[in-house]
């Protein structure tokens, strides 16, 4: 028995990070929102207080934050031939859970897409020839410019209060900042971090073996600040637990505490909370949704919400699930090519290294992820990859804060890792480590996939999703490049000793590497390219939107917040500016 | 039978005994430098008898060895056991995440590759239970007796057999168990102490770790390339 409900003027499914920033900005425009999330509401005065919120075991180790595998996870294979398995508790990527989603407990890192990453195969083909691009690599053009964002990712910089150094002001390079950076209309909304001893000793030796070193941007603000929406933000405590916990400074953005302080008492804005989403209804002859129908999970209630137009604003895996599920497009085949909906799904091509000194005192408790610095000469096409033999890289980034101690205690390669050898050496080295990393892009191939599980049910008792992935060969040899030129900078450190991990051949889904993935519901410049179009509107049904990196149409070399916030304002802005006022298809084929 | 008189495991329990004041000085090597530290530190500790949530005999004396083959004591801290390292397994395999809370639990269970993660149907608890009867089987059979009754060079060798793989036990593959083993006695070893382990934040003196509250904005430019003070590391309780 469902229940069918009034109809809103919207319903947007996940109150995660753009879920949040879409029923702000439709509100805003007098529209009334249902949002609808399936994990709990938070409630940042009970939740992230002094002294619960210092608790590496329950946050980081336990992952209290994260999505309950037991109401949701996806399978994972290799590769096609294999029986995918479901990912019984999260390891490799960690998509988080209840207002908020995943920015409860994210990083933090805070960038922009390269200009040059938005035309990428364009630019590609342009330097290379056309037949630099290998056949089974399904990299695309953005349907839209870095110039046409730039707007959009200045307000969600003033969303997030980010701390930062403009390297590109109007044009205008400024040493110190990240000289690579696409032209900012404005400064960052506040000055970038104070960095580590880690990371200024990591900042001379890239500027000793000429590259460009910069303190990374990060998504809380240096100092008080007062944020778009007029909520004051703390500033970043450089508390070093902040990977997997939540910020008890009210700094680091997550609209728990940046958008919800003004949305929550809204009469316009309704939210759901434990509303697990089954569906969205497609009425596939008139290309239009009508709504959704959810499960209210605490009565066990089923109803039919319907709305004029609808945004799905769930983390990646659950956007492509939700449109597979919903039968909306059509399901992407790697052995024709054909279909659309789980294509181009792509991940961040991380790999790591630590250097130890006998003689450096580097503090591993006190710091923040965006006290480290970084340098992007390798990003992109920042770089010559004639000869190279593949495309893509990433930026390169050291720093020695953020470190709790039942996961930050490096030893190096062949110390015991038990008995009181191993104790002595963990001791020895406390102080003394740094750690690095590269933050490889992934250019999208045919062979990695996402679609619908022919074994696995969810709580609800739908499939799962499946994830077919695997690191390709361009990928290793690009990491394997960015691994060497940060190897240049370690070197020029002189530490005592030193260790660079490249990533095992395959992709595993055992330890933790990153949140990063993307794609699924790329988006592009038609119907026989893309499941939505540059505004994040679906081709098969003009009331839906996606916004998220489900719309990636491949994985750049950065963290992907900063370019799904952006893009997330991109298709508010649209939608308030144009299709409220006269429904239907924004772009024309 | 010898070896058994020197098994600090045995001693231990029969002094359950182990008072506050004689867990401290297992610790002043660390804390010689700081007297009030040290006069602090015996009084945190507690000087009562472990007790367990959902340990059997036989399980609570195998992960007492453990503890304290993995955490020996020496002169940078006292044992694991010393330190509550089992007491935390305890706890935490009785704790909705040892019963499994939060885990895809649905089948088919079907024995995948190593990229694919944990595919067992059991609970950390159930597995750990599992683990503890197929380790002492297999020191049975190499050594004549059950792991906690190994003296410390055959604790040292079973576990180091464990660790590489080498260890055949029967039906159970010891490998994965001794990475599991190895890191629930890290998170009871380095966690806040609420939890049962890191007794008299035993591990945080030992690395120099200052706990809580954690706020450096005001503390980042003083103590770059310095050493922060640590002379009393502050967890959560003494917060609360």
């Amino acid at each position: 028995m469902v229940t069918k409900l009034k109809e809103v003027d919207v319903v947007v499914i996940g109150q995660g990070l753009t879920g949040v920033m879409m029923a702000k900005e439709m509100t805003m425009a007098g529209l009334t929102v249902v949002g609808l999330e399936r994990g709990p509401d938070k409630r940042p005065e009970q939740e992230n207080i002094l002294p619960r919120i210092r608790d590496e075991l329950r946050y980081n180790a336990r992952k209290e934050l994260m999505v309950d595998n037991a109401v949701d996870t996806v399978t994972f294979r290799n590769d096609s031939d294999q029986m995918a398995l479901p990912i019984r508790r999260w390891g490799a990527f960690l998509p988080g859970e209840g207002v908020g989603g995943t920015t409860n407990h994210w990083g933090g890192l805070h960038w922009r897409f390269l200009p040059t990453d938005f035309r990428i195969r364009s630019e590609i083909t342009q330097k290379y020839g056309a037949s630099a691009i290998p056949a089974d690599m399904t990299i695309t053009d953005w349907p839209v410019t870095y110039d046409e964002l730039e707007p959009y990712f200045d307000k969600f910089d003033k969303l997030c209060g980010v701390a930062g150094k403009a390297g590109n002001l109007r044009g205008q390079k400024i040493e110190g900042g990240n000289v690579f950076e696409g032209p900012r209309q404005n400064e960052y909304p506040t000055p970038a971090l104070k960095t580590s001893a880690g990371a200024g000793m990591f900042r001379d030796a890239a500027k000793n073996v000429g590259f460009h070193p910069f303190t990374v941007p990060f998504s809380a603000p240096s100092q008080p600040y007062v944020n778009v929406y007029g909520v004051t933000l703390g500033k970043c405590e450089y508390c070093g637990f902040c990977g997997r916990t939540s910020c008890e400074a009210n700094a680091k953005a997550t609209p728990t505490t940046h958008v919800m302080p003004v949305l929550r008492g809204d009469p316009k804005y309704t939210l759901k909370t434990r509303a697990f989403v089954k569906q969205i209804n497609y009425d596939k002859q008139a290309k239009k949704v009508t709504g959704v129908t959810y499960i209210d999970m605490k009565t066990g209630e089923e109803y039919e919400q319907p709305a004029g137009f609808v945004i799905l604003s769930a983390f990646v895996m659950g956007n492509t699930h939700m449109m597979l599920y919903s039968g909306i497009g059509e399901p992407y085949d790697p052995k024709t090519g054909r279909g659309l909906v789980g294509k181009n799904y792509c991940y961040q091509f991380e790999a790591n290294g630590t250097a130890f000194f006998e003689d450096k005192i580097m503090s591993p408790f006190m710091g923040s992820p965006g006290d480290r610095v970084a340098f992007d000469d390798f990003n992109g096409e920042n770089f010559d990859h004639s000869g190279l033999g593949f495309f893509g890289g990433g930026y390169i980034v050291g720093g020695s804060g953020s470190a709790p101690p039942i996961g930050g205690r490096d030893v190096p390669e062949g110390t015991p890792s038990w008995g009181s050898e191993w104790k002595k050496q963990t001791v020895k080295w406390y102080y003394g480590a740094m750690d690095f990393n590269t933050q490889g892009s992934v250019y999208a191939n045919r062979a990695n996939y996402l679609d619908l599980d022919p074994t696995y049910k969810d709580s609800i008792g739908r499939p799962l999703l499946r994830m077919t992935y695997n690191g390709t060969e361009n990928d290793h040899k690009m990491s394997r490049h960015l691994l060497s030129k940060l190897e240049m900078a370690v070197k020029a450190m002189n530490p005592t000793s030193y260790e660079l991990r490249p990533r095992p051949k395959n992709f595993t889904t055992v330890p933790y590497q990153s949140t990063h993935n993307t794609g699924g519901t790329m988006m592009g410049t038609n119907p026989g390219n893309s499941v939505t179009n540059r505004y994040g509107q679906v081709w098969e049904a003009s009331n839906l939107f996606i916004t998220g990196a489900s719309l990636f149409p491949q994985q750049h070399g950065y963290n992907p917040t900063g370019p799904l916030g952006a893009m997330a304002y991109w298709t508010a802005d649209k939608i308030v500016k144009d299709y409220v006022k006269n429904p239907g298809p924004l772009v024309h084929t | 039978m010898a070896n058994d008189e020197s098994i600090p495991r045995r001693d231990f329990l029969k002094g359950a005994s182990l008072t506050g004041a004689s867990v401290a000085a297992a610790a002043t090597g660390l804390v010689a430098c700081s007297p009030k530290a040290e006069t602090a530190a015996s009084q945190a500790t507690p000087a009562t008898q472990d007790t367990w949530l959902v340990l059997t005999p036989e399980e609570a004396e195998f992960f007492i060895a453990a503890a304290d083959t993995i955490i020996p004591k020496d002169e940078l801290s006292p044992s694991g056991s010393e330190c509550g390292v089992p007491v935390f397994i305890d706890r935490q395999l009785a704790s909705a995440w040892g019963g499994g809370d939060r885990m895809y639990r649905a089948g088919p269970f079907v024995k995948g590759t190593p990229e694919q993660g944990y595919q067992l149907s059991l609970t950390p608890h159930q597995y750990f239970v599992a683990g503890v009867i197929a380790a002492n089987a297999w020191c049975e059979k190499t050594y004549g007796k059950t792991f906690d009754r190994l003296d410390q060079a055959k604790r040292n060798e079973a576990l180091t057999a464990m660790e590489k793989g080498t260890a055949e036990f029967d039906g159970f593959e010891s490998k994965p168990f001794f990475t599991a083993l190895l890191t629930i006695n890290m998170e009871g070893f380095f966690a806040d102490p609420i939890y049962g382990g890191n007794r008299n934040k035993a591990s945080w003196r030992m690395l120099g770790f200052p706990g809580l509250p954690a706020i450096y904005a005001d503390k980042i430019d003083a103590y770059r390339g310095k050493r922060y003070p640590v002379t009393e590391p502050q967890s959560i309780a003494d917060f609360s």
